[in-house]
């Protein structure tokens, strides 16, 4: 197990969170909707975190199955902004290459790309991309198909004037 | 808390991209329900999406200046911004709290848009605006068709009112406003702990497990509780009840858009057939209420 002890102090200039205040009375944890599906607890990546366990946060499951519900930080007795932490840690973990839930990541980068594209989301071209990155066909398809019927997914992409400006903000947000 | 100053009730209007398409039910009830009850909503011309969870999962400068472009937008129109989708809701608050008091970000936006972004103007969601400014007392006078006999499980979620900080109209842990909206539209708002729970909507395409779990929890939670149907005002969260419900005994509970339950009881013509866009039909529930 690897120790990088700037870790920590990276993390709290990046996000601004008080990480230090935390001690470990785990109700970011019981309050965490995704909890069960995680490798380690809200409160265990807080002290990862301290720790310097650089690679094992990064690499896990949790910060890309944390549904940015905001739980946490809102009932935080000590005000540390996991929300912030988790999104630097997201970042990182992207920047780097280290992501271990693909499917979540994919999601996002396709989001991004829509918009970068059109300037607003297209939702049908975002399902129909996902599913074939993810190889996932035919799990969604019976509602996608009623919600079709319902006029619900637009077929096409909806166009405005001003896209230069949001393919601009893409540009410079990825120097 | 501090919410933006209002000129009148004349708001900038930013639909976001769901109420185009999968909330399409949502975005018309939004503006008939509107239109009622006098707010005048001007949609802002090229409006952007506000890159939502995947814009600040990826990057803060991105997601401040994608969500500040709308802000932006609004400020040149002399209005704030009238929101009806939560998540896009947080997504501006965000973006005009970060840029009130980051020189930089709102200087590296004014240079993208070729104009000077102050950041005097911000968001407020629908909900807070019909709630506070209009007033459940002014909107119970307009009910022409009361909802009688319809248990309700008001269900808030997330960024309605979590941060309390950046968001927040009402109590982030026992909000109470779209429960005496309902009563104010005379059905009956049932007690339940589900209110504020998350229903992993943000999750709902890339990991479905996860969605199926905390809705089927939420739904088996308002049942409970005595409700025949949830309420939202969130297209995400709309979306992910009616698809991911497991359904307990084969009976998935309708789910209907806070705006629709209001266009109902205010007697607007259309208001049926915004329903019929549902996935799980309302219709065998009013039906058997005579509504």
């Amino acid at each position: 197990m690897e120790i990088d002890r700037r870790f920590g102090e990276q993390v709290k200039e990046e996000s601004g969170a008080e990480i230090d205040r935390c001690y470990q009375c785990l109700t970011c944890s019981l309050g965490c909707p995704s909890a069960f599906a995680m490798d380690y607890l809200p409160h265990q990546i807080v002290r990862m975190v301290q720790l310097g366990l650089r690679q094992e946060v990064l690499t896990s499951s949790t910060i890309w199955v944390c549904a940015d519900c905001q739980t946490c930080a809102t009932r935080c007795p000590n005000e540390v902004d996991l929300v912030g932490m988790m999104d630097v840690l997201r970042e990182t973990s992207l920047r780097e290459g280290l992501v271990k839930e693909r499917a979540v990541a994919d999601f996002h980068r396709i989001f991004l790309g829509n918009i970068a594209q059109w300037g607003r989301q297209h939702e049908l071209s975002l399902i129909i991309k996902l599913k074939l990155k993810t190889r996932d066909l035919f799990s969604d398809l019976p509602s996608g198909i009623e919600m079709l019927k319902k006029g619900k997914l637009k077929m096409l992409p909806e166009r405005f004037k001003e896209i230069k400006s949001v393919r601009e903000i893409f540009r410079r947000a990825e120097k | 808390m501090n919410q933006p100053a209002t000129a009148g009730l004349k708001y900038a209007y930013y639909p976001g991209c769901s109420l185009e398409a999968t909330a399409r039910e949502y975005g018309q009830s939004v503006r008939a329900v509107c239109s009622h009850l006098g707010i005048e909503l001007t949609e802002i011309q090229d409006w952007s999406c506000c890159g939502a969870s995947s814009g600040h999962s990826t990057s803060r400068q991105l997601a401040c200046t994608l969500a500040g472009r709308n802000l932006a937008l609004a400020e040149e129109m002399g209005m704030d911004i009238a929101v009806a989708c939560p998540a896009c809701y947080i997504r501006l608050r965000n973006a005009h709290h970060e840029m009130q008091k980051d020189d930089r970000l709102r200087e590296e936006l004014s240079s993208v848009m070729s104009l000077s972004y102050k950041a005097e103007r911000g968001a407020r969601h629908l909900l807070d605006i019909i709630v506070n400014e209009i007033g459940l007392e002014d909107l119970k006078s307009k009910v022409v068709k009361p909802l009688k006999g319809l248990k309700l499980a008001a269900y808030y979620g997330c960024y309605l009112v979590r941060p309390p900080e950046l968001v927040g109209f009402d109590d982030p842990e026992n909000p109470r406003c779209l429960d005496d909206l309902l009563d104010a539209l005379g059905a009956e708002a049932r007690d339940w702990s589900g209110k504020v729970d998350c229903c992993g909507g943000s999750l709902s395409l890339s990991k479905r497990e996860i969605a199926g779990r905390l809705v089927s929890e939420l739904a088996d939670m308002a049942g409970r509780a005595g409700a025949e149907a949830m309420v939202t005002a969130c297209p995400l969260c709309h979306a992910n009840l009616e698809m991911r419900q497991a359904g307990a005994n084969g009976k998935k509970l309708p789910v209907f858009y806070f705006t629709e339950l209001i266009g109902m009881a205010l007697g607007i013509a259309e208001a049926r057939s915004w329903l019929r866009r549902h996935l799980i039909s309302p219709s065998g529930l009013l039906t058997s209420l005579g509504l």
